[in-house]
């Protein structure tokens, strides 16, 4: 067992996944010799030369387009997109090309292309460095899409995504990745949680509340400030967005009658949506009151200096929970 | 130009255009059916004999005849959409000669020639367009990607191929087919740029057929396409895409610098598409009937026939003897078409992913539900709906 950061398990996972088969390589803007902007890949193309780490030309298409090419060779491209905002350029190869080969193929050509995105807000960034682009690959068939919230997951999951034979969008909460964990470096794969599944973080009996990546340890928070409170909160870190381990959030929903979707993302068409959707049909006679979204706001995101008031922070998340709950909240009284 | 108090804004621009003279284009064979000769080029066919041209003249008779059976059966409601090659014979057939058996295609959605000349099977050409299926084939088969309909993507996976090429040591090659509306795409830029960068074994072949569905190709560029790719140090040739003989030259020098370590080399064949973008416009609408006739006079088939006529390797009934071989080959197209049955309704839900995935297999799982429905007797004895 080691003590690693989050990017510190992302690394050893990426170097773990270097070694274990020749045919992955790495691909992306600055992961050579700087390592990385967020030195997720350092000393990486050191050891394994600029065949295996490519720092390529300023061009997220290219990177996304040529990994195609080379999946289409064989080869398990593990691509980074250098911030969330920057994915835009390369959307059309993701969702047109990644996403539908297999299938345009029947099941010829395989994708197995892990593309790497840190996201998310809170480190006081400028604009298009803190998005949550993560609904609009959620809505493409063919992709998965996880997002990973500690270090032991980063590490397993970077090598589950690598591993899998399907296109992975690989979402890294970027606040963070300083955060440090314990990580068993010399566990099998074999015994890990399977990446589509999620993990209750924490258990708790009154409210269900469903989040993932940067929220993860903000959801965690806001159950510890409830129990003082006497209310109990189950945390559940999805960890896969699609698809989404509906058994997990209903079976905690069935008990607990309550839930609560929490994420950075703008609300309209997002995560949550789904979810309060998917959880109302299925187990609509068990809920006890309508599922609650505690999102970021649908406005493009703030300048830095505003930020707190559009990420959901452990006030708003008990907010959400007092709706639930009928208790006292912002929209008490609110009609229409 | 130059302004009204005299000054020349054009006096530090420069206009430099590579060796080429950018006019010209590489011509081995006249729109009579003459052989000329080309100055580095002759050298790279000189191993073709009456056989070999023989078999270049058949391809290109045979495929011309398909496409245009292709286009009888959409105006007969048997395929929904066909987009026709014809005018393009010579660029296909002869750039896809010069491929080796192992090289890899990636192409766009007109590029039936090639696919032709890689083997392709009578009952897999309208698959797509009957919307039977995803893809005509089986892309490591052919040794040719599902055609690509996003116009320039294909040339970014073909230097990724090539890139997957340089890791594995072979001496194999990529090729990447795409037209003169694609040049104006980001990808085709990328692509270039990544091509060069990393010397990767990759041929771009832009067939220049002078027409993006209704766009002329002075809308994409102002300079000719090949010129490109100068910008990025990537070589680039000029050929009349009418001629077999040049294109099939010009390619295999580019595939013989892949192989060899020299990188990237970039191709223009000058062409001409005669019918529509597709079976959906009316080129009527934006050409004109001048236009056309000045490139029937070019066409590619009639130049090799008189090739071979001169050189006494084809006669009349040698032509006709083709004649018959290419309307067996539409009619065996033709069969293979109305005889495609419709998929299975479920399998919407297959190869949607590679691994077991719970939200797919939960649809898949409820539309074979309802569908069942339609089968088993309801409460009265018949059909639950009908």
């Amino acid at each position: 067992m080691s003590t690693l950061t989050l990017g510190q398990a992302l690394n050893a996972g990426l170097r773990r996944a270097l070694e274990d088969d020749d045919r992955v390589v790495l691909l992306g803007e600055d992961i050579g010799t700087l390592g990385g902007v967020f030195r997720v890949t350092d000393g990486l193309q050191r050891d394994f030369g600029e065949a295996r780490v490519v720092d390529t030309p300023l061009s997220e298409a290219g990177i996304i387009g040529t990994a195609v090419g080379l999946a289409y060779r064989g080869f398990r491209p593990v691509c980074e997109i250098q911030f969330d905002g920057f994915i835009y350029p390369g959307f059309d190869q993701i969702v047109a090309q990644v996403a539908k080969l297999h299938a345009r193929t029947q099941g010829r050509v395989r994708m197995p292309l892990t593309i790497r995105v840190p996201f998310g807000g809170g480190i006081g960034a400028v604009e298009h460095h803190s998005e949550s682009p993560e609904a609009y690959f959620t809505h493409t068939s063919g992709l998965r899409v996880v997002a990973c919230s500690n270090p032991q997951d980063a590490y397993t999951m970077v090598r589950q995504a690598i591993a899998s034979d399907d296109p992975v969008l690989f979402f890294e909460p970027k606040r963070r990745y300083h955060a440090k964990g314990d990580v068993n470096v010399d566990a099998d794969l074999a015994d890990a949680p399977p990446m589509g599944v999620a993990t209750v973080a924490q258990r708790g009996g009154d409210v269900t509340l469903v989040t993932y990546g940067a929220l993860v340890q903000v959801a965690r928070d806001a159950a510890a400030a409830a129990a003082d409170d006497g209310v109990s909160i189950e945390v559940i870190d999805l960890r896969s967005l699609s698809p989404v381990d509906y058994p997990t959030v209903e079976q905690s929903v069935r008990r607990t009658g309550r839930l609560v979707i929490t994420h950075e993302a703008g609300q309209q068409g997002g995560v949550g949506a789904e979810i309060a959707a998917s959880i109302t049909e299925r187990c609509f006679e068990f809920l006890e009151a309508a599922p609650v979204r505690i999102t970021g706001h649908d406005v493009p995101y703030p300048p830095a200096k505003l930020e707190q008031h559009h990420l959901p922070d452990l006030d708003r998340i008990l907010d959400g929970v007092d709706r639930v709950l009928g208790r006292p909240n912002s929209l008490t009284g609110v009609e229409g | 130009m130059t302004l009204s108090d005299g000054r020349d804004t054009d006096a530090h621009l420069r206009t430099d255009r590579p060796a080429q003279a950018a006019s010209e284009f590489v011509q081995l064979l006249d729109p009579d059916g003459t052989r000329v000769t080309a100055p580095g080029y002759d050298q790279w066919i000189a191993d073709l004999d009456d056989a070999a041209l023989l078999a270049l003249y058949r391809d290109m008779v045979v495929i011309h005849r398909v496409d245009a059976e292709a286009t009888a059966l959409q105006r007969q409601g048997e395929i929904g959409l066909w987009p026709p090659l014809a005018g393009q014979e010579a660029a296909q057939v002869g750039s896809a000669h010069a491929l080796r058996d192992d090289d890899f295609v990636f192409s766009s959605y007109r590029e039936h020639a090639v696919a032709w000349c890689r083997g392709l099977r009578p009952e897999d050409l309208l698959k797509v367009w009957r919307g039977v299926a995803g893809s005509g084939w089986d892309p490591y088969e052919l040794g040719m990607a599902t055609p690509q309909i996003i116009i320039a993507a294909q040339t970014l996976h073909a230097v990724g191929y090539a890139m997957g090429i340089q890791r594995d040591g072979t001496d194999q090659a990529a090729i990447a087919y795409f037209g003169d509306g694609a040049t104006s795409e980001g990808d085709a830029s990328e692509a270039l740029v990544f091509a060069a960068t990393y010397k990767a074994p990759v041929v771009f072949f832009c067939q220049n057929n002078q027409w993006a569905i209704s766009e002329p190709v002075g809308l994409q560029s102002t300079q000719h396409l090949a010129q490109r790719a100068a910008g990025f140090g990537i070589p680039w040739m000029r050929v009349d895409g009418n001629d077999v003989l040049a294109v099939m030259a010009a390619t295999r020098i580019a595939l013989e610098r892949a192989r060899t370590g020299g990188g990237p080399t970039y191709i223009e064949a000058v062409t001409y598409r005669m019918g529509p973008h597709t079976t959906a416009d009316d080129p009527k609408r934006y050409r004109t009937d001048e236009e056309l006739e000045s490139w029937r006079g070019r066409d590619p088939i009639a130049r090799l026939e008189a090739l071979l006529r001169s050189r006494g390797a084809l006669d009349d009934d040698g032509a006709s003897d083709l004649a018959r071989e290419a309307d067996a080959a539409a009619a065996a197209v033709r069969a293979a078409c109305v005889s495609l049955p419709d998929p299975e309704p479920l399998s919407i839900f297959d190869h949607v992913y590679a691994e077991p995935n719970s939200h797919v297999q939960r649809q898949r799982d409820h539309y074979a539900r309802y569908l069942a429905m339609f089968d088993e007797p309801g409460p009265g004895g018949e059909g639950a709906r009908a």
